[in-house]
């Protein structure tokens, strides 16, 4: 039951070559087949198509600052363009790769004790995708664009004139590609690459959120790409099918759609779970509390997700029958998500907190969350439902869970892993500004908006009656200010590889596998197979002065073996 | 680590990976789709009310079977593989489960007939083509 | 020596071979630096096949959910379309496409077994097999869509050759048929079939279509046994691209044809997809890459041919074998 080997001193100087410096020039980057630099590429064309979402929704929240318009030229069509890129580009191109592409290329082979992921081709060829499906929005925009929400509902995406439906269709195909192949990849690396003795229940609770994802990738994302085909076919030769007035059903269209893309909100979420409870483990420097209720939990909540599409098509028409099952099985998500929050809440409890920058992520995560999951079970009753459904309320609760959670946690994970990444430290004080700054500013704009819907403010309008004019102005105030958060944390991360201080192996005191390679980690991870051991024990790690970083100690790893937590 | 089957490996080398499937099961998988084939033509035209497609599709399902076990060496496989195919079909099986229910349940409230457009093209093409006319649905 | 059969700890004696040292590397020159022993990169090789068979299933499964809610709700236009489907050619491409799998499984058997010649002529026979399919394929797509059995509101447009144009005529002089709804809610309308005067159809108007062998003749004899009114020259069955006179047609016949060609299009392109893959496998046998111990590419490209197969079992009695 050791912890970790002490007995191997973690040398950097011996080993100077990382992988961002193992080969050099462009071609070395784009034909890699290192899954770290693949991950480190995703992040930069992650985050560059944040920017470009985040700007959309600014425009939007401006443009809403008074009713009618606001800003010259936004007429009501071109404003329906700026929400639908804004929910498309951050739901396909940002949050759905962002963490198992982004943030876990970089992290699973490493904490699996693993020199790459079971086909570094494949993961190639999944990054290309990506680039190519960004390339077929690009080209949407350029054929005029598209206003059918990011949602494709028929018989409006079948019809509407704007001329950029099909390329993003296609667009999001092969996007959907990109993210099987990452989940086809990640399953298999999960099962055959693990080390000796690295066994399912001593994989980090991040892992197992990775491969509950995966799972969801693999068996959720192939729905979407046939139901986006039959669109195109539908909108090119008009076949039928989700058309009504050709004995076709539009509902049909919705219980596809919502098959793949109620699981997609898992595949956003789940992730960012993971994170959470790495980051509450590490910061708190505690051991995690109820390990396998939370590994569990995640299996759980992909199984789930397959059984509560219908929750989003209470008022479309779906059969009163189904809509009772599917808000009691909307019900049963509930569960396995406490288990989850109150776990961490227990693990925090009596822990020797560090308020890093990654920690307040996690705590913000926790609070967002929790009001995001709980607006959702307003949601999921079928009255209240009929009352808020389309409405701000509705806006508000989906951002609480996808940006107030995936997205607060995608970015935790980055300050978490930052130090590995690049090898340099950021400026804590910046870091935790930054992080209340969007804490405050996230709750301005979105708290708000409940209240705006639960008043009868539909969403996707473009003009409003004056009576909601108050809390409009407030919620655009807020995203201005949930902005400059955003732009002070890009600030502190970019400035950081420039003045930002060496960072140590093991900055946090983590236990998991990747704390063991030097920052940023060599070119095959690890010249020996790493020994495995619990990887919520920081009971023999010590901080040292000299190298800023956590490292172990014999004699506390003895003291540690002599008294095994289990 | 007991060997499911070790039929030829007197005759030749077993490989280094994967397993070898004997020739006599090959051929006798592919005649038995054949007839299979056969039989789930023939009992076309036989009438057995509902069992019709019963049948149809349980020899779809047996070939099936038959394909992914031998041709597709399951039998032999590590059984998260066969997990992983039967748990796809589950998942089919699930959504095709309460997609049916759901327009079961809303049928009745639906339009008989031909839908608007398709009449409007019938009355444009083939105006006096004898086909199923639209009938508003009245409760 | 660890087989398909060791369990998962398999994998991690394989990782402790590696930390003796590098021997299977430099045996195997196909194993890739992650991976410890030609098993350990086979057996993954093959997860990640069938994990993408998984992806397959779910993305035909999302047809066969509207296949199957289209048939629950118009049940009469499936049984009723489907005899303008050619059974015979339908039953020989299940056949071609059976015995492709077989050469496919022969293919792999050999590959293990060092007949790399056997293999890549099995390779090519699963290959002709594929071009036998797709022709035959050709020929059922371009009668259909001869005879204006397409999707959407094409199938109610009378063919625009010079056959349709007559068929068009015969249409619009015959008597407008009365005022009656046919609704599916009541089928029990007067007998339509004396609606619809019988459009004189000659010998030189009936297209090679028609002439097409088996499915039609058989349709109608099937007819007869069922004691339906099947007159000499009853238009839907003497002249299939008379649909549009048949006063039989339930509505929304069209749905039938648009799931008819989104599924077997999709299984098409998958087909043709599979001739890519079936090409390059002989291209790479004929160079001599594969052997009894590196086989992986045959191996996880029989399991997508085999795919391919499984779903048109699916296909074939779904569409064609409708009673």
């Amino acid at each position: 039951m050791t912890t970790i080997d002490a007995s191997r001193p973690i040398d950097l100087a011996s080993r100077p070559d990382n992988y961002l410096t193992h080969t050099r020039g462009f071609l070395s980057w784009a034909l890699t087949l290192d899954h770290k630099r693949i991950g480190v590429m995703y992040m930069a064309a992650v985050l560059v198509s944040f920017f470009v979402g985040g700007v959309f929704a600014l425009l939007v929240r401006t443009e809403l600052l008074t009713p009618g318009q606001t800003i010259p030229g936004v007429t009501a069509d071109v404003y329906n363009q700026f929400f639908t890129l804004h929910g498309a580009i951050m739901v396909f191109l940002v949050i759905i790769p962002s963490i198992p592409a982004a943030l876990g290329n970089f992290v699973l082979p490493i904490m699996l004790g693993a020199k790459d992921v079971a086909f570094p081709r494949l993961n190639l060829g999944s990054f290309y995708l990506w680039l190519a499906g960004a390339a077929f929005t690009l080209v949407s925009l350029a054929m005029g664009g598209f206003d059918t929400g990011w949602t494709f509902y028929t018989p409006y995406s079948t019809t509407t004139t704007t001329g950029g439906v099909i390329p993003v269709l296609f667009g999001v195909f092969i996007l959907g590609f990109s993210s099987i192949f990452t989940g086809m990849n990640f399953v298999v690396t999960v099962h055959k690459l693990r080390p000796p003795g690295m066994t399912w229940f001593r994989m980090p609770l991040f892992l197992w959120a990775i491969y509950a994802t995966a799972i969801i990738q693999v068996l959720a994302t192939p729905v979407l790409a046939i139901t986006l085909m039959l669109v195109v076919i539908e909108r090119t030769i008009n076949i039928g099918i989700f058309d009504p007035s050709m004995g076709g059903d539009p509902v049909l269209f919705q219980h596809f759609f919502w098959f793949y893309s109620h699981p997609a909100v898992y595949i956003m979420i789940l992730p960012a779970m993971g994170i959470i409870s790495e980051l509450i483990s590490v910061h708190a420097h505690r051991h995690i509390f109820g390990y396998k209720f939370i590994a569990l939990s995640s299996i759980a909540i992909a199984i789930f997700s397959f059984l509560v599409w219908g929750h989003h098509m209470f008022t479309s028409g779906q059969s009163p029958l189904m809509n009772t099952l599917f808000s009691l099985i909307s019900f049963s998500v509930a569960i396995p998500s406490a288990v989850k929050v109150f776990n961490w809440l227990t693990t925090l409890y009596k822990g020797n907190i560090s308020l890093t920058t990654p920690m307040w992520y996690a705590l913000s995560f926790m609070v967002l969350f929790t009001i995001g999951g709980l607006t959702g079970i307003h949601l999921a009753t079928l009255n209240t439902d009929v009352h808020l459904h389309d409405t701000y309320f509705v806006v508000a609760h989906f951002h609480y869970v996808m940006m107030g959670s995936a997205l607060i946690g995608m970015i935790g994970g980055l300050h978490h892993w930052w130090p590995k990444m690049t090898g340099k430290m950021y400026s804590e004080k910046l870091g935790t500004a930054a992080c209340i700054i969007i804490f405050i500013g996230f709750n301005v704009t979105f708290f708000t908006q409940f209240y705006l819907g639960a008043k009868g403010m539909p969403r996707r309008y473009y003009d409003y009656l004056p009576e909601y004019q108050t809390y409009h102005v407030i919620s655009t105030i807020g995203s201005y200010i949930m902005a400059s958060g955003f732009f002070l944390t890009a600030y502190c991360l970019l400035s950081s590889l420039y003045s930002g201080r060496k960072a140590a192996a093991n900055p946090w005191g983590g236990g998991s596998l990747e704390w063991q390679c030097t920052s940023p980690p060599p070119h095959d991870n690890f010249a020996v197979q790493p020994s495995v051991g619990d990887c919520y024990d920081f009971r023999a790690l010590r901080w040292d002065e000299t190298t800023q970083g956590y490292v172990n100690d014999p004699a506390l790893a003895a003291e540690a073996a002599r008294n095994p937590l289990h | 680590m007991a060997h499911g089957t070790a039929h030829d490996s007197k005759h030749e080398p077993h490989p280094l990976v994967g397993h070898l499937v004997p020739m006599w099961i090959l051929f006798a998988v592919g005649g038995a789709l054949l007839v299979l084939t056969a039989i789930t033509v023939a009992v076309r035209y036989i009438d057995v009310g509902e069992f019709n497609m019963v049948i149809a599709l349980g020899v779809a399902v047996i070939k099936a079977t038959l394909v992914a076990l031998f041709f597709m060496h399951l039998k032999w496989d590590r059984p998260f593989n066969l997990l992983t195919f039967v748990g796809s079909m589950v998942f089919v099986i699930l959504m095709m489960a309460f997609c049916m229910m759901d327009t079961a349940q809303y049928r009745p409230t639906q339009f008989v007939g031909n839908p608007p457009e398709v009449e409007a093209t019938l009355q444009a093409n083939a105006p006096g083509a004898p086909v199923a006319r639209y009938t508003p649905y009245s409760p | 020596m660890s087989t398909l059969h060791t369990s998962q700890a398999t994998a991690h004696e394989a990782h402790g071979h590696d930390a003796h040292g590098h021997g299977d590397h430099a045996k195997y020159p196909f194993l890739q630096h992650h991976f410890d022993t030609p098993a350990h990169q086979f057996d993954s090789a093959k997860l990640g096949m069938w994990l993408f068979l998984a992806t397959e299933v779910l993305f035909f499964g999302g047809l066969f959910v509207a296949y199957a809610v289209l048939r629950s709700r118009f049940p009469e236009v499936f049984s009723y379309a489907s005899h303008y489907l050619d059974t015979l050619m339908g039953g020989v491409n299940t056949c071609v496409l059976i015995l492709s799998s077989l050469t496919m499984a022969l293919a792999v058997r050999f590959a293990q077994t060092n007949r790399t010649k056997a293999m890549v002529w099995c390779l090519v026979l699963t290959f002709m097999g594929a071009v036998g399919f797709m022709v035959i394929k050709y020929f059922e797509y371009s009668h259909k869509i001869h005879e204006h059995l397409v999707w959407g509101k094409s199938f109610y447009v009378p063919p625009p050759d010079q056959a349709g144009a007559e068929e068009a005529k015969v249409i619009s002089t015959a008597p407008a048929p009365a005022p009656v709804a046919l609704t599916v809610a009541n089928p029990a309308a007067p007998s339509v079939a004396s609606l619809v005067s019988t459009p004189p159809v000659e010998a030189s108007a009936i297209k090679p279509a028609a002439a097409a062998p088996g499915g039609l003749a058989s349709v109608r004899e099937q007819a007869t046994a069922e004691g339906l009114p099947v007159a000499d020259n009853d238009p839907a069955f003497a002249h299939p691209s008379m649909h549009l006179a048949d006063p039989k047609m339930p509505a929304n016949t069209h749905l039938f044809f648009a799931i008819y060609y989104c599924m077997t299009g999709l299984h098409g392109i998958h087909v043709l997809a599979g001739m890519v893959m079936l090409a390059w496998l002989i291209w790479r046998g004929a160079r001599g890459d594969f052997n009894s111990n590196y086989f992986t590419p045959v191996d996880v490209g029989g399991l997508y041919w085999h795919i391919v197969d499984l779903v048109w079992i699916f296909l074939f009695p779904l569409f064609y074998l409708i009673h």
